[in-house]
């Protein structure tokens, strides 16, 4: 017996409201992320994640109000993403109680800026996003490289090059997301989780592309990720953390009761 | 009851004092601070702490903490967490070898699991097993899990310190003991209901019987 893995249900936050909207029995306000960390936490997740699509300034302000709100009563680890560039962003997300952040395209645009983010304020609160797209061909050995902008643009980078480059610099996790298999519900691109997790040292969480709860267990075992982020299977109440977690212990995983 | 937090530039510390809040008597009163004349009138004293070491004695010693810690910890309730443990022992490993506070006879060394599957940092929920029995474990049960970060780990040179154990390749020490002071290498503020049962236990213990 140990470490348990993980299962982190991620909140598509925009303008400090839930998008889609969470679906709990009993809720009052499926559009309310307080409310809806805190069934979260009362259903057994072991982190959770928001992810802020807002568009505006307001609501980038207003998410420092949802992240203390959050911390201020939901007592399991909270990870912040979107839109976060520069070590002020992560200083402040912080201070209001995010125990990490999650930075993707400021990583791309300016690398030595996770060096600058880890060194103050220690690597177990940067967690580098990595968006992927499988570019080889069919008939050749697999090729990733790194996307931004929700999947649309190419950068031309490497992505196990660059995940190692990622941990080099100081990352203190990272958040694997295969965008070919985002919202496509057929499971983790799991040679892609896989060639990440095995190159560095560092956790590796597996996203994109959960459409059941044996995506969680594949992503652990043949993904070797150190965790399993999910979205919408647990939002629309298709199933439950504890349903995932019996399934992966079935499957001989090791989780938290 | 004041309750002091120790802030001294180490991290955010937000969630532990909402945590402590969250489980306190009522007539308690948390306070951030980093002047030893404010942890020196409370009645008790968490110490948390993340980062690296070296950093975190330069900063101690700075605010020339050391000393009113070390007189806090004496004669009141005292709870280190994470890197609040480490900085206990007498020596780390990190930062090419760091002198610490040398209140429990030990090192603190980095993990190095021969098994390429354990990733580190150790990021995650692990069993926090209890070896002596200790009033801030009361009703948490045997093995429950706790939320722990870190690369390195405390190996105290008295085992009879170690009223804890977790398991990451290797068996370690997961939280030392000795009078006044109790300290844990996991969150307790991160880890859920255990977690908050092991704070409301430190805000509830007034230190060993005599």
């Amino acid at each position: 017996m140990g470490l348990a893995k993980r299962i982190i249900p991620c909140l598509d936050v925009a303008e400090g409201r839930v998008v889609k909207g969470v679906q709990f029995e009993g809720l009052r306000d499926a559009g309310d992320p307080v409310e809806a960390a805190r069934r979260y936490n009362q259903a057994g997740a072991d982190e959770l994640t928001f992810l802020d699509i807002s568009a505006s300034h307001e609501g980038r302000e207003t998410m420092l109000h949802v992240v203390e709100a959050v911390a201020a009563e939901v007592f399991i680890p909270l990870t912040v993403g979107g839109g976060i560039r520069t070590l002020a962003d992560v200083r402040r997300l912080l201070h209001a109680g995010a125990d990490k952040v999650s930075i993707n395209t400021a990583a791309v645009h300016h690398p030595e800026r996770i060096k600058e983010m880890s060194d103050a304020v220690g690597s177990q609160c940067i967690v580098v996003a990595i968006d992927a797209r499988r570019v080889s061909a069919e008939d050749e050995p697999p090729r990733w490289e790194i996307f931004t902008h929700g999947g649309r643009n190419p950068t031309g980078l490497d992505a196990i090059r660059w995940a190692r480059h990622m941990a080099d610099l100081g990352a203190g996790e990272l958040l694997v997301t295969s965008m070919d298999r985002d919202g496509m519900q057929q499971g983790f691109d799991l040679e892609l989780t896989r060639a990440i997790s095995d190159v560095v040292p560092i956790p590796v969480i597996a996203s994109g592309g959960v459409g059941n709860l044996e995506h969680l267990a594949e992503g652990i075992l043949d993904g070797h990720a150190d965790a399993v982020l999910a979205a919408s299977i647990f939002h629309f109440g298709t199933h439950s953390i504890s349903e995932a977690k019996a399934v992966m212990a079935r499957a001989g995983i090791e989780v938290r009761d | 009851m004041q309750i002091a937090v120790v802030d001294y530039g180490m991290g955010n510390l937000r969630s532990v004092v909402k945590a402590i809040e969250h489980v306190a008597p009522s007539d308690a009163h948390v306070v951030l601070t980093d002047a030893p004349e404010v942890i020196l009138n409370s009645e008790k004293v968490v110490f948390p702490g993340q980062g690296a070491a070296a950093q975190c004695m330069a900063k101690l010693e700075e605010r020339q903490l050391p000393e009113a810690l070390r007189e806090a910890a004496r004669t009141r309730p005292f709870l280190g967490i994470c890197m609040g443990m480490q900085v206990l022992l007498d020596r780390s490993e990190e930062n090419d070898g760091v002198d610490l506070l040398g209140w429990f006879p030990g090192q603190v060394k980095r993990f190095e699991p021969g098994d390429a599957h354990l990733k580190v940092p150790q990021m995650g929920w692990n069993q926090l097993h209890q070896a002596h029995e200790h009033p801030l474990f009361d009703g948490i049960r045997q093995d429950a899990r706790f939320y722990f970060v870190h690369s390195y780990y405390c190996e105290p040179t008295d085992p009879s310190q170690s009223v804890a154990t977790a398991t990451y390749g290797q068996t370690y020490c997961a939280a030392l003991a000795d009078d006044f002071v109790f300290a844990i290498q996991a969150h307790p503020e991160k880890s859920a209901d255990d977690g908050l049962t092991l704070l409301a236990n430190f805000t509830r213990w007034s230190g060993p019987r005599s």
